[in-house]
Parts: C-alpha cells; structure tokens; sequence
C-alpha cells in the first residue's frame, strides 16, 4: 500500500465515528497494534522531547527502508504514534521525508490535540523526518 | 450574596458548549474567565477614552491616566496598602518576580548570599532567583515539604542566618492547593531583619489579603488569575524597599531627566512603570476587584471552601484516585491521579466530556518531585463552579476509567 492508501483507509476508519469519545476508543484500539520498541531502546537517546507522556522511537534502516517501533506511556499517545508508524513504518528515506501527511487534519487531529507541546505530534512528525533525512544523506 | 445561578449569568462563557458538552471550567489555577463587567470596562478604554497615559494633554489622556491612576488606588485599598507610591503595574506575576529578583540581586547581592525558597514554588518564583544567583554568585536555600505537601517550619527555621538576604514563597500552592503559613515565614525573617516576597497568584483570589498585618515586604499577583484581563500584574512594595531599589527597566515614563551623561529616575511608582504600561487591562482589573469586592470575599471563600470538601470527599471516593496535596489548609484545587492511567490520557479525555483540567507538573517539577510522580491531573475550582460539576468530573474519571482499565 502507498502511504496515501493507508491514510485514506485511516481517513475511512475515523470518518465513521461522529462523536469524539468513539474516535478516542478508535485511537486506543489503535495503540494496541503499535509495533512496540524493543525495551533497550527505550533511553533518553529515542524519547522525543516536547512530550506530556513519554515517547521513545527507534528507527531500523536496511539500506533501503526505514521501519520505526515505539513506545509511550500514554496509551492515547501510543495511538498516535501507531498511526504515525502505520503511515511512514517501512518506507524510504526519500518517501518519509516527500509524504504529506494529510490524515492528520482530515480526522482532526490536529485542532483536537492541539499542537503544542502537551501532545508532542509535530514533534513526533518532525523526529522521523529528521531520521529520514539523517538516513537520506548517508544513502547519497 | 447573589445567587449561583446569577453569578454564573455574569460570566458569558460559562454558558458555552465544548465538543457539545456544557463546559465544566476547572482550571482556573492556570487562569479565571471573566465578568461582563471587566469585558466591558476594557471595551470601554478602547471605545471611548483610549489616549497613551501620562503622556498627551489631551482629554483622551486625561481620561486614561485618571482612570488607570483610579485603578492604582483600587488595588491599593483592596490588599490594603497604606500608599498608592507601593503599587507598580506589571505584566503579571512573572512579571513582578523577574523585576524584584534583578535589582533586588543588582542592589544587595553578593557572592555567597543566600536566598530562601520552598519547594512548592511555581517556576516562576525559582527561575528569576535562580538566574540572579548565578549572576551574584549566591545560593538558593529550599524549605523542604512533607507528604501533606505542607512546607516544614523547623526545617524553615534551620535556614535562615546571617548569610539570608531574603524569603521569597508562594501563598498557595498552585500543584497542590496548599497554603503557606506565610505569617510566620515571615515573622521569622523579620526577626532577623531579611524581607520576604510572598507570591499571591494562587492566593489574592480565594480570600481577603491583607499587606498590612501580613507584613509581607513584597506582593506580587496577576490580574488574569483574579477575574481581571491578561497582561496586567501588581507589584507591591514597602515604600523603603521600593525607594532603595533600582529600576528594572528603563524607558519612558520612569524619567525625570535625562541626558546622554546621566539619567534621573522619576518618583514611585512610576520609576518602576516604563514604557507605555498595559492600561486598558489595569482599568479592567480594577473592575474586577470590585466585582469580587460585590460578591464579597468572605463569601468567595466559605463558596470554595465548601466546594472543595465536596470535591475531596466526592473523588477520594473512587476507587484508584490518589489526591496529592492532603493538607487542612488548602485553597480549592485538587491534584490528583488515576493508578495505571497516564494523566495526559485523563486530561484527554475530560476534555472531551467538557471538562477543562490541566495535566502535567503544573510548572512547579520539584514538587513533583517530592512525590516521585511524572504530574497529575489538576481541578482548580473557584466560586462559580458548582457540586453539579464536581459530579460530572466524578462521573468523568470513572468514564476514563472504564476507557483504560
């Protein structure tokens, strides 16, 4: 799947629910499919700063793709994070880095968890385009 | 006293809906809503007399000078101040400390000086410190707590000496609720001749204040937090201290003559006031300290007091709930934590049931600290609220409960 299938399939899923309440349910069943960081990666060196709850990412490059784990201990969070993970997880440097993702505003997101620093989203968004271009220049 | 519901009326956005849910405002630690009256009052500035203070001699500036010098007068009378010269505008409680941590450190602070603060401090009764000791090479002294979150008098008493230049502590605990027996703190300091700086933000709004038989040296509050606009705060200053300290800023208004050689400063309070001061928000405090003075602060109190049993007593209730802060004098705030759920989840999904709460460590992490926590969840109550919302809060944490458990 492109990542702009598998935002229009979260796009779907979401778009089901009117009332917020269902959303955040969909969003902690979401969390529970997170591809869980290995517990030796959750150091200070992977956790996101900017976080009210505690985010630790760990990106894996084969010379080719890029698959993320994480964790957070906000089970919300975590839902956000797997949604982040399930739309940039395994993909290249230079698709990480080009992808719009436009699923944030479209299941609002972005005007529900405001973006400041009490829910840390752009600055997860920002920590795994900074992986992807860190690995897009080591590729060149 | 008027009645809930007519208080309620006074405040329009009480009346709103969130996520099509009645608002339940309990943040009011972070900041109150506002009367129609104050909205008014500052509509007012800006429709009718809006002219820079001080400054112009026209009607204009007349009209707002007059009324931003009749503000003046309102706060000094409402935490009773003996002169109008102790009362300087700022632009809030951060504002005020900043000022008064820099000359206070520019006038008396040498290296090894110590300061005394506690551990309830919000940041901004820390940070302005902090950054001053590092400039004078002195050294902050913490006033430890107990698991009440109450400060530790003897400990208290243990710090001060002959190295102490000045107290500087918090009336109420905004992360906890606690208040601080600031009479004897600063008792205390005067028996050996140190100031103490009390910093009224959570304090100024839950009862009657009184600088006089408090004795405090420095009061510093902020009008958002006591109904009033954003960006206005007060410092209150002895006469004797404020005389003796330099300016923290320099700019208009705070002048008497100036050259290029040297400058003479103006008199109190002005000498602290420069630049153009934010008057429409100063005129718009003013009115809600008479609003507040109307509703009576006796009564604001024993309204809260008794908002804040219900509230103990409604969320100790629930199985799972920890409140953090269990001293018998507290202002109406409740920190608390659901066990196994994060507070950001909590707060998350409050909000989405209207509830405003703040999470997190309330700026104040060495408190935090204390208990070893990452935050809590925190209800901040003040008298419009009601044990109607206090039950849709209970009915909320068992919503966040069943969605976690």
């Amino acid at each position: 799947m492109t990542s702009s299938e598998v935002q229009d399939n979260i796009i779907e899923e979401f778009s089901q629910f009117d009332d917020w309440m269902d959303k955040y349910n969909l969003l902690i069943d979401i969390g529970k499919e997170l591809p869980v960081i290995d517990p030796k990666y959750k150091v200070k060196d992977f956790l996101i700063e900017g976080c009210q709850s505690k985010v630790w990412l760990y990106p894996k490059f084969d010379g080719k793709l890029i698959t993320f784990t994480a964790d957070s201990d906000a089970i919300i969070t975590r839902g956000i994070v797997a949604l982040l993970i399930k739309v940039l997880s395994n993909r290249s440097p230079q698709e990480i880095i080009s992808t719009d993702l436009y699923f944030i505003d479209k299941i609002g997101l972005r005007q529900n968890l405001s973006p400041t620093r009490s829910n840390g989203l752009l600055s997860m968004v920002r920590q795994m385009k900074l992986y992807a271009m860190a690995y897009n220049v080591k590729n060149i | 006293m008027k009645d809930i519901a007519e208080i309620r009326a006074d405040f329009p956005i009480l009346n709103r809906k969130v996520y099509g849910k009645p608002l339940v405002y309990f943040d009011n630690g972070a900041t109150t809503q506002k009367p129609q009256c104050v909205l008014d009052a500052v509509d007012e500035v800006y429709e009718s007399y809006n002219g820079n203070i001080h400054r112009g001699v026209h009607f204009l500036s007349d009209m707002s000078s007059e009324a931003y010098e009749k503000a003046r007068e309102k706060v000094r009378s409402f935490i009773n101040a003996d002169k109008r010269e102790e009362i300087v505008f700022t632009s809030g409680t951060t504002g005020s400390i900043n000022g008064i941590a820099f000359c206070f450190g520019e006038k008396y602070i040498k290296p090894g000086d110590e300061i005394i603060l506690s551990q309830l401090e919000h940041h901004a009764n820390i940070v302005p410190w902090q950054m001053m000791c590092e400039r004078k090479g002195a050294v902050l002294r913490v006033i430890p707590i107990n698991d009440n979150g109450e400060i530790i008098l003897e400990e208290y008493y243990k710090l001060l000496s002959s190295k102490t230049r000045i107290v500087s502590v918090t009336q109420a605990s905004n992360a906890l609720g606690t208040i601080l027996p600031v009479k004897e703190i600063i008792a205390a300091a005067h028996h050996i001749n140190v100031p103490v700086l009390i910093d009224g933000a959570q304090g100024v709004q839950h009862g009657i204040v009184d600088v006089k038989t408090m004795e405090s040296d420095f009061y510093v509050f902020s009008g958002h937090k006591i109904y009033g606009p954003n960006g206005i705060g007060i410092l209150y200053g002895k006469e004797k201290w404020l005389s003796e300290l330099p300016p923290f800023q320099g700019g208009g208004d705070m002048v008497d003559k100036v050259t290029f050689e040297k400058t003479t400063y103006n008199e109190l309070p002005f000498k602290f006031e420069a630049g153009t001061m934010n008057y429409p928000a100063a005129i718009g405090l003013a009115s809600a300290l008479d609003y507040v003075s109307g509703i009576g602060r006796e009564n604001i109190a024993s309204r809260e007091k008794e908002l804040l049993s219900y509230a103990t007593s409604r969320l100790s209730a629930i199985e799972g709930v920890n409140i953090y802060g269990t001293s018998e004098m507290k202002i109406s705030t409740i920190s608390f934590h659901i066990k196994d759920i994060h507070q950001y989840d909590t707060g998350m999904i409050l909000d989405k049931m209207g509830i405003a709460v703040r999470t997190g460590t309330h700026c104040a992490q060495p408190v935090m600290d204390h208990y070893g926590i990452e935050g809590t969840v925190r209800a901040s109550l003040c008298f419009y609220n009601t044990k109607e919302e206090i039950d849709t809060l209970a009915e909320g944490i068992e919503k966040v409960k069943s969605m976690f458990a």
